[in-house]
């Protein structure tokens, strides 16, 4: 018996209609699965429409034509088995750290009650157990995302969805984080589709690198299968002989498509 | 500067605008007294006037009176201008068609409605309470439209996402988005509901702070007109004070400006 995909797009393709009536093709002819329990990760030059793929996958976006299985069900509507993290700062303002991560709960019907001693212990496994009280803007940034992570994480969602989640941290951080992400994901392993423009961080959380064409009508250009043992460390992993044939053998693809598009951007800039 | 200094300082502005207020309705210089009694009255009998309103008790009718229309005027404009605010936010369509009656309405300078209010309502607290609301309402309607149109799109995709329904999303990001910015303006409508008593009062009332001032002006009585100032001046700070406490109870979660992590 086979085990149903997670996610799958077949030949998916997202157009945006623009202010003056034309068709902006972001996405063209994607075609990408991940299996339960498989950690990908979308690599691509700005602007290329990687975080448009994650945003079809999460139901937030109707793709103009092809197809969206989750689990082998055509998806109609959000993805509810899916646990969206995004890129910007996305906690409730106006709630404390623990009730951000219990409203994860609270939304299902779980009694208060029942909801905040287990949004404790998940403030606690993201190593912020005594920040519970805290107001996202007394956290720094790392410390929000880990809140975040702990929102998602909370509901056990089958698919986790990550746009550049770390994008806006130091190098530092985002290492740290990239660590944490890794131990929590070994615990039960769930589907991951991860966006992010930096190769190394891909080959060093994922199970498989995709890579992305510059945009417009941006394709899937590449699929290289990571190899590396888990469980891994970010700090260990980028020593590794293999991680480095790995880097040079998908930055040479990579490359021409970062230069692609950033060419691209910088006209679009001059014709505006 | 260390708090006993300004304090000293803020004080000592007071002690010397009083004193030369005394000193020149007085004392004459080069035989002319520089501002004549009539017109300036002097401290020492603004005071005792309103020692004598304290005295009697005369005050607090005035006061409660004024204190209610506030309060009825701000619950009351409130109330509409958050559930307007929200139908309109949510409903673009709405918003549109009365888009150029909302703004007609809120060009119109309040004070000319006074004496329709004083026809419709009567000479009770019912028109000065009308009269604040007309003030309240488009503050608070206002930001109330703005905090839930300008809900940040990822945090409600974030709720969407996290499983919301559009009722929880209302109660978990939409309400709390337009409350906060109902209550940072919270000083400005407070202080116009008590603008709009005032008025309300001093251009046809029985009662309230307003009258106290529209009655003393009657009679050229300058010091009751500057007594009822210092009152109002009171009474004001006195309310603003506990908006700040309220304020600061219900924003915690707000950055502050001196906040560098915003």
């Amino acid at each position: 018996m086979t085990t149903p995909t997670a996610v799958a797009l077949e030949d998916a393709k997202v157009a945006f209609r623009l202010g003056d009536g034309r068709v902006y093709t972001a996405v063209e002819k994607a075609h990408l699965a991940v299996a339960q329990g498989e950690f990908v990760a979308i690599v691509g030059p700005t602007g290329c429409g990687k975080s448009t793929l994650l945003n079809v996958a999460a139901g937030l976006l109707k793709p103009a034509a092809g197809s969206v299985r989750i689990f082998d069900q055509p998806l109609a509507g959000l993805n509810r088995d899916a646990g969206y993290l995004f890129q910007a700062d996305a906690l409730f303002p106006w709630k404390t750290a623990l009730d951000n991560v219990a409203i994860g709960l609270e939304i299902k019907g779980t009694p208060r009650s029942e909801a905040l001693p287990r949004a404790q212990q998940w403030l606690t496994s993201v190593g912020l157990g005594a920040f519970a009280n805290r107001y996202p803007h007394m956290l720094s940034g790392g410390q929000r995302k880990r809140v975040a992570l702990a929102q998602v994480l909370i509901r056990d969602p089958k698919i986790l969805l990550m746009d550049e989640p770390f994008g806006p941290l130091d190098a530092q951080t985002r290492q740290v984080m990239g660590n944490l992400l890794l131990d929590l994901w070994n615990a039960d392993r769930k589907a991951v589709l991860f966006v992010t423009h930096d190769l190394e961080e891909a080959i060093a959380l994922a199970d498989r690198v995709v890579i992305m064409s510059a945009g417009p009508s941006s394709r899937i250009i590449g699929d290289w299968r990571v190899s590396l043992p888990r469980p891994r460390d970010i700090f260990e992993v980028r020593l590794d002989k293999e991680f480095h044939s790995l880097h040079r053998e998908i930055w040479s693809v990579l490359k021409d498509e970062v230069m692609k598009g950033y060419e691209q951007s910088t006209h679009a800039k001059e014709t505006v | 500067m260390s708090r006993p200094t300004l304090l000293a300082l803020q004080v000592l502005v007071a002690v010397v605008c009083i004193v030369l207020w005394q000193v020149l309705s007085t004392v004459p210089v080069f035989g002319k007294i520089l501002l004549p009694p009539f017109f300036f009255s002097n401290p020492f009998d603004v005071f005792s006037q309103i020692v004598k309103w304290f005295a009697s008790g005369v005050i607090w009718k005035h006061l409660g009176i004024t204190l209610a229309e506030s309060i009825l005027a701000f619950v009351i404009g409130s109330l509409g201008g958050v559930l307007v605010g929200f139908w309109f936010a949510r409903q673009p369509l709405v918003a549109a068609v009365f888009d150029p009656y909302v703004k007609m309405v809120n060009a119109l300078p309040r004070v000319v409605l006074a004496p329709i209010f004083a026809l419709w309502l009567g000479l009770g607290i019912w028109s000065k309470v009308a009269l604040g609301v007309t003030l309240v309402f488009f503050i608070v309607f206002f930001n109330v439209y703005q905090g839930v149109k300008e809900v940040s799109r990822t945090v409600l995709d974030n709720g969407r996402m996290l499983g919301m329904s559009e009722r929880q999303l209302m109660q978990h990001v939409y309400w709390p988005s337009a409350l906060s910015w109902m209550f940072s303006s919270l000083h400005t409508s407070v202080g116009f509901a008590v603008v709009g008593a005032v008025v309300g009062e001093y251009l046809g009332s029985a009662a309230g702070l307003g009258y106290l001032i529209q009655q003393a002006e009657g009679i050229f009585d300058v010091a009751g007109v500057f007594a009822g100032m210092f009152v109002l001046s009171a009474f004001v700070i006195l309310i603003d004070f506990g908006v700040t406490l309220v304020e600061r109870r219900l924003l915690v979660w707000r950055p502050t400006a001196s906040d560098g992590r915003g």
